[in-house]
This record gives C-alpha cells, sequence and structure tokens, in this order.
C-alpha cells in the first residue's frame, strides 16, 4: 500500500463568464475528498464559485526536452498575429 | 429573572459551545495528520469563533453591564461556562476529535435549522448566517465517520472506540432543563425533546453507512449547562486565556 494519498491538481473557477484556472495541487484519498480539500485549501478567501480537480496521473504533459520542436516554429511566423490591420479607435478588447 | 436576562443565560450555552469547540479544533493548528486536514480543521475552527463573536456579543449586549464578547470569553471563571460537556472532552486521535465533531455538528446542525425560524430576530438571523457553514461542518464530519468506520481495520477499531467514549455526553445535548423549556415556550429556540428523534435518527444513518455500532449506553452525562464541567475545560481555558489574566486588556 502506498504511504501517501494521490495528488490532485485544482483549477478554479472565480466568476461566471471566466474559464477554470490551475491554482495548484494537493493530497486526497479520492475525488470526493479533493474537492473538500480544495474547497478548504484554495477557496478560503472567496476565490471561487467552481471547483474541478483532476488526479494528477491523469494529466498528459509535453515534455520540457521537446520545446524547441513544439514552439519555436511559431516564432517567426508575426504575419499568424493579427497586428497588420488598422483597427478603428471604438473597437476595443482585442 | 426577567425574559432578557433570560435570554441573555441562554445564549451563553450557544456562544459557549461554539467558542470551546473552536479552541479545541484550534489545538490541531500546525499538528494536522496532512496538510489539508489540519487546514480543514482550522477553518472550521474560524468559523465557530466567528459564531461566538455574534452569539457572546448579543449575550453582553442583554446582560447590560458592558461586557464585550472578549470580556465573556477570556475573563469568565470555568463554572461560569454554560456550554454541553461532549465539546470540552479532549482531542484524543483524529478518530476522537472526529467523533466528537460529528455528534455535535449533528446537533447543532438540527438546533440552527429551528434557531433560523427563532421569534428572537436577532437571533434568527445570527441562525442563518451559521447554518451555512455548518451544513459544510457536518458533511465534512460525516464523511469521515464513514470514512474512518468503513476504512481499515484499525481506523474502524479506533473511531468505534472513540465513540463510545464520547457517547455519554450526547444526552445533554437533547434533555431539556427549565431554561431550554422556558426558551422553547418563548418560541425562541426548540423543545429538546422534539429533537432528541431527528437527532439520534440522523446519528444512526451514518453510523449505519459506517458499518459502525451504536453504543448502548444508559448513563448519560449531564452538567455543562449549568456550569458543572469535566476537569478538561480548566485546562483549557488556562491555555485560551492565559494572555488577558496575565497582561489585562493586552490587544494586537
Amino acid at each position: 500500500m502506498k504511504k501517501n494519498w494521490p495528488l490532485w491538481e485544482v483549477f478554479i473557477r472565480s466568476k461566471n463568464g471566466l474559464s477554470h484556472k490551475h491554482v495548484g495541487s494537493l493530497h486526497a484519498a479520492d475525488a470526493e475528498m479533493a474537492i473538500e480539500n480544495a474547497r478548504d485549501v484554495y477557496t478560503r478567501r472567496s476565490e471561487g464559485i467552481s471547483i474541478w480537480v483532476v488526479e494528477s496521473g491523469n494529466i498528459t504533459a509535453s515534455s520540457p526536452n521537446q520545446t524547441d520542436a513544439l514552439f519555436d516554429p511559431a516564432n517567426d511566423k508575426v504575419y499568424r498575429h493579427p497586428t497588420f490591420y488598422d483597427l478603428p479607435d471604438e473597437v476595443k478588447h482585442i | 429573572m426577567e425574559t432578557s436576562t433570560k435570554l441573555g443565560a441562554y445564549l451563553l450555552r450557544l456562544g459557549d459551545n461554539t467558542l470551546v469547540l473552536g479552541q479545541r479544533l484550534a489545538e490541531w493548528c500546525g499538528h494536522g495528520p496532512v496538510l489539508e486536514q489540519d487546514i480543514a480543521l482550522t477553518n472550521i475552527s474560524l468559523d465557530l469563533f466567528g459564531q461566538t463573536r455574534s452569539l457572546l456579543q448579543y449575550a453582553g449586549e442583554l446582560e447590560g453591564k458592558g461586557r464585550s464578547e472578549d470580556d465573556l470569553a477570556f475573563l469568565r471563571d470555568v463554572r461560569e461556562f454554560r456550554n454541553c460537556l461532549l465539546v470540552e472532552q479532549p482531542n484524543g486521535d483524529f478518530a476522537g476529535t472526529i467523533a466528537r465533531q460529528f455528534l455535535f455538528d449533528s446537533f447543532h446542525y438540527l438546533l440552527l435549522e429551528f434557531l433560523c425560524d427563532s421569534t428572537d430576530k436577532h437571533l434568527a438571523s445570527i441562525a442563518k448566517k451559521s447554518l451555512k457553514e455548518v451544513t459544510y461542518h457536518l458533511r465534512f464530519s460525516s464523511e469521515w465517520m464513514i470514512r474512518l468506520g468503513d476504512g481499515t481495520e484499525v481506523s474502524h477499531h479506533k473511531i468505534q472506540a472513540a465513540l463510545e467514549d464520547l457517547w455519554d455526553y450526547t444526552g445533554e445535548l437533547y434533555t431539556p432543563d427549565e431554561l431550554d423549556s422556558e426558551m422553547a415556550f418563548l418560541g425562541v429556540a426548540p423543545d429538546l425533546n422534539k429533537l432528541r428523534e431527528p437527532y439520534l435518527r440522523k446519528v444512526e444513518a451514518i453510523l449505519d453507512t459506517a458499518t459502525l455500532r451504536k453504543p448502548a449506553s444508559a448513563f448519560l452525562q449531564m452538567g455543562g449547562k449549568t456550569g458543572r464541567h469535566s476537569e478538561h475545560l480548566g485546562h483549557l481555558l488556562a491555555e485560551m486565556q492565559f494572555l488577558q489574566r496575565a497582561y489585562p486588556g493586552l490587544t494586537w
């Protein structure tokens, strides 16, 4: 038997309309306990209205060794950003 | 005694319950079995202190001698405390703390549910705020009862033992004395005789799920509500009140 409870990643949505954001991790025996622990550890100061938890082992992450292959090619393709348009002043949030 | 004096005395019972249990849980700060439970227990402790502040403030107002909630918490002696015996029992191990919490939360929840409709409007508004917090406390302690009871052989044994130790102190919760009956008559507080059945039903339902036995104890300890306490409360107060006793009026 393992000595420690499994690790869980915690995602909190701070208000309606926003997406859940990763806030940290914690240990818990199962999903239900993970939600309760997350409530106690991460939402004590009214940080959120919704919690997701995912067992850390279920997350597939990109490998730090492959950053070159994965992300560098985007660096010299500035034309993928819509920065060449003249925007009217009235248009906000772009 | 005037009605307001009696209500003040009744509020002391409520406020001392949450104060003493809050202090007990605060003893876990930095000593929890894991970080997450350490924070959970101290969170509950802080909820209870918040409730204490409202209740004792109101009790002080009714008393009319200019005593603040801090004066009532830190400058009364053990015989003047009106909390039930259950909440002053020592933490023991984690199972002991959970069993005590569960036995109290189950009662606290039913009590607050009624107090939300109390004829005393101020008390009703305190109860409404508290009920949300206590709903979570009960969920927390119920789940741990089930986890420990229906867990390993060791955890089952420990939580059953804790339950046997604490059971004698539950009778006081739902056994009314003169003051309780008077508050019930005025519609301020529930008729405790009518709370007994729902309380036992609530507790037994969780014990069943947790594969635990309800202790078969016929003898129920009484006294806390009238100021006759177990030896443990004096020690708790010695620690809690030390600073104000040694340095009267000290503030942060």
